[in-house]
């Protein structure tokens, strides 16, 4: 089953290596990984989405607890919560295509936020399969390059992951 | 205010976190920490052959301690050279704290001389590793490296020292930290009580209970609790290979060990239990065999400091996360108090069949008129030095034999690499012993394959006059690995033997100690003796033993508990 593991982590150098590495050590899959420090300067957020069976999933917390520089951590996908992933997307752009792309867009509520003659580079947030649905609509041989920022995610209500 | 380079201050450290002895080895990264030692005499320095040696030194020294060992190292090779070490520490969860000197941070990252990402290298192997960016920061950071490795699940920690952070007239203020707080690090210091009730209504109610118990026991020192348990519930006790000493193996509730080579009743009173209290122990693969057909109809209850070592192979029904002599001191007073006694008649049925399959024996070798068997040469030492000697294996079928046939009734005596099972362990972990206990008997028990892993070791005991004896079960090839291909790979002998080995009498004299051979099954006591007797000198004993041995009993590959071969041909 797919999860969303969110971590608070000790913002020094190579406590992400050692988030990393404890996934590749210990034969865990990583889907998709962010990254980047939080309100407190002290601390990174860090979401990683992996597979696998309930007692891989119980193992990859319980290992990542114990790396000492794990200060939190919570497995979004236990309760409701909501995720959003960024996607920039090229798109070869010529003549009647222009039209297309653009009523596409607008269906799936992104942006174009950069145009050439020939090229309109997308911007577009949602959850990953949202992601997936666009790029089929717009079919992949249109498609010049795609750069996704990997998963975010967070609990829905009161419930906050900090100290 | 105290004013000291970042070499002085890392030496002062280690004086005020209260270490003896560093094992270890200068070179160039290192120099300005290895003048601030010369300038002192409260930590000695132990200078070995190789990095390797100087870890397991510091391991054998934390094994028998029960406290933190310390390890010294360059930079690069140096610190390359200890990763084996590591990784055995890490294994056995071993405390342990690295210091690796490294070229100045202004070359990190520039392929400089010597230059190694150790804190990248180690990272798989180590508790934790931490890197100083300033020198101030020394005594915090060695603080709080011993603390991780001595708390907790222990295990090694490596602190990387970029040669800069160590120049000598570059002064900064002394604070060592009387305590460390780390927020991301709380290991447990009890245990649930709801689950601990629980644990011991299961244990009141269980008709065919048994104890599994593993070296979480001896490293959380909690033998005493255990043994009190088990003695006031009168239940049967198995424990792991690095369990050993947990419990008196002489005593009648003992069982022997259990696993791969594990005895015979212990591996079926396993199986045919029906509730296991595992005591610091892991259920690793060398125990469960095939973990699908483990033990079925046992509810297993499992006590571990470590909560990722609970349910990670085997599920555990009742875990109970929290250090075992804490956890154990608690049940203690519930079965005091329970209302609930155990069932009589149904242990005193368990224990009849149990003392039928100790009666059947599985604990057995046939002996020759001529050739001397590894084993009898095992039961020779333990008689010859009352079962009270500290030994230390290496890896292979010495290592087995020595488990199975040398009774240990104390813990912290019996010192091997049982996780990684690391050749070239024995003779530094001997060392490491024989420093700390200068006058017990500290034997290495090892093969003439693993010996030559770490021989150059016969170099450092004489220059610390180290008188290990060294008991070689020489049978001329690598014999676990030639069991293996005997059993697996119809005797194909595949790099598994040695030509050409050393005249190993010769070589003990040439570094300066005293060596004996022994070929004759008469005369393998009176020389035993002999090597005994000499108390202040290191023996290398070179034992002539069965070339044809195998180690028996023997889990049959991809079984349960209870298949096992007891010989060459008899399998149940």
């Amino acid at each position: 089953m797919r999860r969303i593991i969110s971590v608070l982590l000790e913002n020094e150098p190579g406590a992400l290596s050692r988030v990393v590495g404890l996934f590749s050590q210990r034969n865990y899959n990583i889907e998709t990984l962010t990254v980047a420090p939080t309100e407190d300067e002290t601390l990174s957020r860090l979401t990683v989405t992996t597979t696998g069976s309930d007692k891989v999933i119980e193992q990859i917390t319980k290992q990542l607890n114990k790396l000492i520089e794990v200060v939190k951590l919570v497995d979004l996908t236990e309760g409701a919560h909501i995720e959003r992933e960024l996607m920039l997307v090229k798109l070869k752009a010529t003549g009647s295509q222009r039209a297309e792309i653009k009523r596409t867009v607008d269906i799936f509520r992104g942006q174009i936020v950069d145009v050439t003659s020939s090229v309109y580079t997308v911007q577009l947030a949602g959850n990953s399969e949202k992601l997936d649905g666009f790029i089929q609509a717009v079919g992949t041989s249109g498609v010049l390059e795609v750069v996704r920022s990997g998963v975010s995610g967070i609990a829905r209500g009161e419930k906050v992951l900090s100290l | 205010m105290e004013l000291l380079s970042g070499a002085d201050m890392l030496i002062r450290s280690l004086q005020d976190e209260g270490i003896e002895y560093i094992y270890g080895y200068p070179g160039g990264a290192a120099l300005h920490i290895y003048d601030a030692l010369f300038r002192q005499d409260k930590v000695k320095h132990i200078l070995v052959r190789h990095e390797q040696a100087a870890v397991h030194m510091a391991d054998g020294y934390a094994r028998a301690t029960g406290l933190p060992g310390t390890v010294l190292v360059t930079s690069g090779p140096g610190a390359t050279n200890t990763i084996t070490g590591i990784a055995t520490a890490f294994m056995d969860s071993i405390p342990m704290v690295v210091l690796c000197g490294q070229v100045a941070s202004t070359l990190i990252g520039e392929d400089a001389f010597q230059e190694t990402d150790m804190i990248g290298v180690s990272r798989p192997v180590v508790k934790h590793n931490l890197s100083v960016r300033h020198p101030e920061e020394i005594p915090e950071i060695v603080r709080k490296a011993y603390y991780i490795a001595s708390t907790g699940r222990p295990g090694p920690v490596v602190i990387d020292i970029p040669k800069d952070m160590t120049t000598p007239n570059e002064r900064y203020e002394y604070i060592f930290p009387k305590k460390v707080k780390l927020r991301s690090y709380n290991p447990a210091i009890r245990g649930h009580a709801g689950q601990i009730k629980k644990a011991v209504d299961m244990l009141m109610a269980a008709k065919r209970p048994i104890i599994y118990a593993g070296g979480g026991v001896i490293l959380g020192k909690a033998t005493d609790q255990l043994t009190e348990l088990v003695r006031m519930l009168g239940y049967p006790i198995t424990n792991t290979l690095m369990g050993i000493g947990c419990y008196p193996a002489s005593d009648k509730q003992h069982i022997g060990w259990l696993g791969m080579h594990g005895t015979y009743e212990s591996n079926m009173a396993m199986h045919h239990s029906d509730l296991i209290l595992c005591v610091g122990a892991r259920f690793d693969d060398r125990v469960t065999n095939a973990t699908e057909k483990f033990c079925p109809g046992a509810r297993i209850v499992h006590i571990d400091i470590d909560p990722a070592s609970i349910s990670k192979t085997i599920d555990a029904d009742v875990p109970i996360v929290g250090p075992v002599d804490a956890v154990l001191k608690e049940m203690l007073t519930l079965v005091r108090e329970s209302k609930e006694k155990p069932d009589a008649d149904a242990i005193a049925a368990w224990w009849k069949q149990i003392e039928e399959w100790r009666a059947f024996h599985g604990m057995r070798y046939e002996t020759s008129p001529d050739v001397i068997k590894p084993q009898e040469v095992v039961e020779a030492l333990w008689r010859l030095t009352n079962g009270e000697a500290f030994v230390t294996s290496d890896v292979g079928q010495h290592q087995m034999f020595a488990a199975q046939y040398y009774k240990f009734d104390k813990p912290n005596r019996w010192i091997n690499s049982g996780g990684l099972g690391t050749m070239g362990f024995g003779l530094p972990a001997a060392m490491g012993v024989k420093l700390s206990f200068p006058d017990d008997e500290v034997l290495c028990i090892t093969g003439e394959g693993s010996i030559q892993m770490n021989i150059q070791e016969l170099s450092t005991c004489n220059q610390y006059n180290l008188p290990v004896k060294i008991i070689n079960l020489n049978n001329q090839a690598l014999g676990m690995v030639k069991q293996w291909q005997d059993m697996n790979y119809e005797s194909r002998h595949s790099q598994s033997y040695m030509e050409s080995l050393p005249d190993f009498v010769k070589l003990a004299e040439a570094y300066g100690h005293v060596g004996v051979r022994i070929d004759r099954k008469e005369d393998l006591v009176p020389k035993l003796k002999e090597v005994l007797a000499m108390k202040d000198k290191l023996v290398f004993v070179d034992i002539n033993v069965d070339r044809f041995e195998h180690v028996y009993p023997m889990q049959v590959a991809r079984g349960s508990m209870k298949d096992m071969w007891l010989s060459k041909t008899e399998r149940v």
